[in-house]
């Protein structure tokens, strides 16, 4: 990669965010700005083209909620749908609660996304800064683990969780679905960790070396600090990765009533009957992404921040 | 041993990983363990359903409200899995390779519970029919169609037809056809019916969805063409799939796909059956699970749609199962045949179907006493009357396997022209697959 | 011994994640690559109710002579080359227009990500009725919106017709995760110090050079990042498609992810374990030239 051959930034460089971009114009109306601006919004509105139809039928009833009435609105706003989604139907039980699911989701995909992104972030900075023969033979072996088809290995695979569940049976469904995020997470947590350390100046890890710091130290003194927008990137992957998952989910996060996490109840709701109902389907599917959509929003504003600030301060 | 070894040290790392969690580990669910407690003491019954939502998921809880009634003992724990994408049954067959079995699990009878007896996942429940007194109630052609080499494995505990064509009113007035009564002999009357509504301006009149709605629609075809006894013989080799009628009924087949609507394929069956309640097309043939649809919209039978045996199938019951097993190495043997008691007891069919739509597969039920609706009651007494054949895509004469291949050489052909060269490619496909 | 101080904690600390991979990965691919040379078609086999024997390769090449999954293999190349096209594409250029400060830019930023919150399973009913196939009078989803805002010519049949339909599943792809190339992009745009391209400024430089030179190599390895990232997602293309087709059967847009399941589906291990090693030999070849990249890089 080219960051070597560049001139290197002295750290001085990082010492103030980088100023606005923002055109500036000698007076006149800035034309590339409204540009822009309409570009902008333009494509804010075709992506936001399915979110629309998914919350308008969200209010539909069992017989408005068609693909033929895709864009018109509700003939009945339906908000019970949103209630029926969120609480289930305790009564009857012919809805499970999207709710519930979201807290033991929530349980599942936080540990699973901070232990990954911790894992990844001592094999970046092993494989990039901290070389040992053969390190590049090994990143290999761990990036290929990532195209692993999961359909053709399911069978073994809940063989060999089933062997682990007899040893340890308070492992089936949420430690497991953390370990197997975990264990899955790997090449790719290494592989982003691993691209963001080549970029961090080598004196930065040299300057702790002649400082007699060992390996663990450098780690958690001087890479750690420096690694924020590495993890807000991880994180926000493994997070919404792990969310959306419904492969491992559905095979092994335990009892799919009340154990298993969001995918396996939206998809309860969507297809556990002959008859859909699209438009708690549709409720539900929007509250199941709630949680990420929050994600995008909090991290995100680190992402465009704390950036280069979160590389200066260590 | 080496797969133990490998399991240690996952274990290892497993207990790791759960030490972080910050969770409270879940209670383990039954599993794992052959502990199966004496037949006097309080035992469990965990059972795999594919009915996890709507009317489907209302008939088990009411099926659990039996159970608790006759098994007090007995603790109901639902293992349910939707089966969108067929994910229930990968999930099935890991847990049972893995001896991590449920007590009982829902499987189509007939052909597709084949699979599951051949590979001895299933116990012989041939005993608890006539211990349950089962054998004279349920039709003898059903127990015929349930019986493999002499031996019963699952217990069916609701029957719909799937031969049945749903018709709008206003549609039929629209093309000047009869309104009164919506079945057609033959297919070719039906495609000259078809004809008259296409030229009347209905541009698709009959409607159908995507692949699984496509094979409904060709097994009907199938029955049409063949008659009860030919249709049943294409499962067990009395009939050949590469003969002269089966490619007269392919290319029927193809005759109707051609008035059908263009989105078929991106549609499922509601939408495809609710072009018929909406007046856009005049004909769609279904399982009558269409009822529930039906009385969302407040329809009316003779006045707003009309039903009737798919056309040419008059006399013959094309029908599907759902039924449950004892399954091999169940952990709670007792709890499993407590299930099968309830599943296939009066009780039991009775509060199951009213609320799913089915009917019983018992023939000892007064349907009108216990206030089932009408189209029910006349289900029943066709059921009761008519030959039985199997669904094909319903997996009561095809196995999954089977079913699955169906399913991939029709898609292939109704997303091609359907020509002469595409009908023999079709039923090269049928033959391979059930050869 | 000295070697052993400096090699050593490196070694331990990579040492779980190598042994986890180990047996999650290497020991699962090897088993499947067994199941792929036996006779193992039908579930009673599996369990050893019935024989299974080892067949060689005869697998293998019952696929690739297959012309159903030759036609799996065609339509995975068509829509990995437009999945990548679209996400880059999209992914770049948001980020460019977002780059410059602009107000709102949270708002913008966080619902571009947005789709890729919406799980497969809900974005596959929105995208099946979106994608309905019928045009004219019947026509619903895009091609109704089509109609309504004057683009009629633009209707046609998405996912349905044989040779080209794979790129109807394309599209909710690139609305997935276009975002998500955005936001690593405008990281690497973030991550240029100002300086540099200031410098290149006084120097004269135009904007066109600015990019090319000072820019683009800095991004690079983003964008290898998020090839990488890419390429597996679109080998892996699973969900949206049994979501919109309704299953594993639907011939027009039949990929190797859904074959494998769908063999799992019929109980025929050893097709579907095929598949699976099929894929992965792709992948090898695909990603030889990244490890060439990654050794030059070293030197």
């Amino acid at each position: 990669m080219s960051n070597s051959t560049l001139p290197s930034p002295g750290l001085t460089a990082f010492d103030n965010a980088p100023a606005a971009r923002a055109d500036k114009k000698k007076g006149g109306f800035d034309w590339g700005r409204l540009v822009r601006y309409l570009l902008l919004f333009f494509f804010l509105i075709v992506v936001l083209i399915p979110v629309y139809v998914l919350v308008i039928t969200s209010f539909k009833g069992i017989g408005d909620a068609s693909p033929d009435r895709a864009w018109i609105f509700p003939q009945e706003f339906i908000g019970d749908n949103w209630l029926t989604a969120f609480f289930g139907d305790d009564l009857a039980k012919a809805n499970p609660s999207i709710g519930a699911a979201l807290g033991r989701t929530l349980l599942m995909v936080v540990p699973a996304a901070v232990i990954s992104s911790f894992l990844g972030s001592m094999n970046g900075f092993v494989l990039s800064r901290w070389r040992f023969p053969y390190a590049n033979v090994v990143f290999t072996l761990l990036l290929f683990g990532m195209f692993i088809p999961y359909q053709a290995v399911m069978v073994p695979l809940y063989r060999m969780m089933t062997e682990l569940w007899k040893y340890t049976p308070l492992t089936q469904g949420t430690p497991s679905l953390i370990l197997l995020h975990v264990i899955y997470g790997i090449p790719i947590t290494t592989l982003i960790f691993r691209n963001y350390y080549q970029s961090v100046p080598k004196e930065l890890i040299e300057s702790a070396k002649v400082d007699g710091a060992g390996m663990l130290r450098t780690y958690s003194n001087v890479v750690l600090p420096i690694s924020i927008p590495s993890f807000v990137v991880v994180l926000i992957w493994q997070f919404t990765s792990a969310w959306n998952d419904f492969l491992f989910a559905v095979f092994f996060g335990g009892n799919p009533g009340t154990q298993a996490p969001v995918t396996v109840t939206l998809n309860m709701i969507a297809k556990g009957s002959i008859m859909t109902d699209y438009g708690i389907t549709m409720a539900a599917a929007f509250l199941a992404s709630v949680p990420t959509l929050l994600i995008y929003v909090l991290l995100g504003k680190y992402f465009v921040g704390g950036l280069m600030a979160g590389s200066v301060k260590g | 041993m080496r797969l133990k070894f490998i399991a240690g040290l996952a274990a290892a790392a497993l207990a790791l990983t759960t030490l972080s969690a910050c969770g409270t580990p879940e209670t383990p669910p039954s599993s794992g363990g052959g502990e199966a407690p004496p037949a006097d003491t309080a035992t469990q019954s965990e059972v795999f359903t594919w009915w996890t939502s709507g009317s489907e998921a209302l008939g088990l809880t009411a099926l659990e409200g039996v159970l608790k009634a006759k098994y007090p003992n007995v603790e109901f724990v639902n293992g349910g899995v939707a089966g969108g994408g067929g994910s229930a049954k990968e999930l099935l067959q890991s847990r049972l390779q893995a001896g991590d079995p449920p007590d009982s699990f829902q499987v189509h009878a007939g052909a597709e519970a084949q699979d599951y007896i051949k590979a001895g996942q299933v116990t012989d429940v041939s005993a608890l029919y006539s211990e349950f007194g089962l054998t004279t109630v349920f039709p003898e052609s059903l127990i015929t169609l349930l019986t493999s080499e002499g031996k019963i494995y699952t217990i069916p505990s609701n029957v719909h037809r799937a031969n049945v064509l749903w018709a709008s009113v206003p549609v039929l007035e629209k093309c000047g056809l009869d309104t009164a009564n919506a079945y057609y002999a033959t297919i070719a009357d039906f495609a000259t019916a078809l004809d008259k509504c296409k030229k009347a301006g209905v541009e698709s009149p009959l409607a159908v969805g995507n692949t699984w709605t496509q094979v409904h629609l060709l097994e009907t075809v199938l029955l049409a063409d063949l008659g009860a006894e030919k249709y049943n013989g294409l499962f067990n080799g009395a009939t050949d799939w590469a003969g002269a009628d089966v490619k007269k009924a392919l290319e029927d087949f193809a005759k109707l796909m051609s008035f059908t609507n263009a989105d078929r394929d991106t549609i499922d069956w509601e939408p495809a059956t609710t072009k018929v309640l909406d007046g856009t097309a005049a004909f769609n043939i279904m399982g009558d699970w269409v009822p529930a649809l039906l009385d969302s919209k407040s329809l009316i039978a003779g006045k707003d749609y009309l039903y009737a045996a798919s056309p040419g199938t008059e006399g013959s019951f094309d029908f599907l199962a759902d039924s449950f097993s004892l399954t091999e190495g169940a952990p709670h043997p007792d709890g499993a045949k407590a299930w099968l008691d309830n599943i296939s007891s009066k009780e039991g069919q009775i509060a199951f179907n009213k609320v799913k739509g089915s009917i019983p597969a018992r023939t000892d039920i007064d349907l009108a006493a216990e206030g089932f609706s009408e189209y029910q009651q006349s289900a029943a007494a066709s059921f009761a009357r008519d030959a039985i054949v199997g669904s094909i895509q319903h997996g009561a004469a095809a196995t999954i396997k089977q079913g699955n291949d169906t399913n991939t050489a029709v898609s292939k052909f109704t997303t091609s022209k359907m020509g002469a060269e595409d009908v023999a490619t079709l039923q090269a496909a049928l033959v391979a697959a059930y050869k | 011994m000295k070697k052993l101080k400096a090699y050593g904690p490196p070694v331990l600390m990579i040492a779980p994640s190598l042994i986890l991979i180990g047996i999650f990965v290497y020991y699962l691919i090897f088993g499947s690559v067994q199941t792929s040379m036996t006779d193992i078609h039908e579930l009673a086999q599996a369990t050893g109710r019935q024989e299974s024997h080892f067949v060689g390769l005869e697998n293998y090449a019952t696929l690739l002579t297959s012309p159903d999954f030759l036609h799996s293999l065609r339509n995975l190349l068509v829509y990995t080359l437009a999945f990548i096209a679209g996400t880059m594409f999209f992914g770049f250029l948001w980020a460019w227009l977002l780059d410059r400060r602009s107000k709102a830019e949270g708002v913008f930023r966080s619902l571009y990500l947005f789709p890729m919150a919406v799980s497969s399973v809900a974005a596959g009913v929105v995208w099946q009725w979106l994608l309905n196939s019928s045009t004219g009078q019947e026509a619903s989803g895009l091609n109704r919106l089509f109609q309504y805002i004057g683009l009629g010519g633009l209707q046609n049949g998405w996912i349905t017709d044989q040779d080209w339909g794979i790129l109807g599943i394309a599209m909710p792809a690139i609305w997935q995760m276009a975002g998500y190339i955005m936001a690593l992009f405008l990281a690497g745009f973030r991550g240029i110090p100002d300086e540099l391209r200031e410098a290149a400024r006084v120097d004269g430089a135009s904007e066109w050079k600015i990019y090319r030179y000072v820019l683009f190599p800095q991004l690079s390895p983003i964008a290898l990042s998020a090839l990488i990232i890419l390429g597996h997602m679109s080998l892996k293309i699973f969900d949206l498609v049994v979501a919109i087709t309704g299953g594993y059967t639907y011939y027009p847009t039949k990929v190797p992810a859904v074959d494998m399941a769908f063999y799992l589906n019929s109980g025929d291990y050893a097709l579907a374990s095929t598949v699976g090693v099929v894929l992965l030999l792709i992948i090898l070849v695909l990603i030889v030239p990244y490890l060439v990249h990654v050794a030059k890089e070293d030197k």
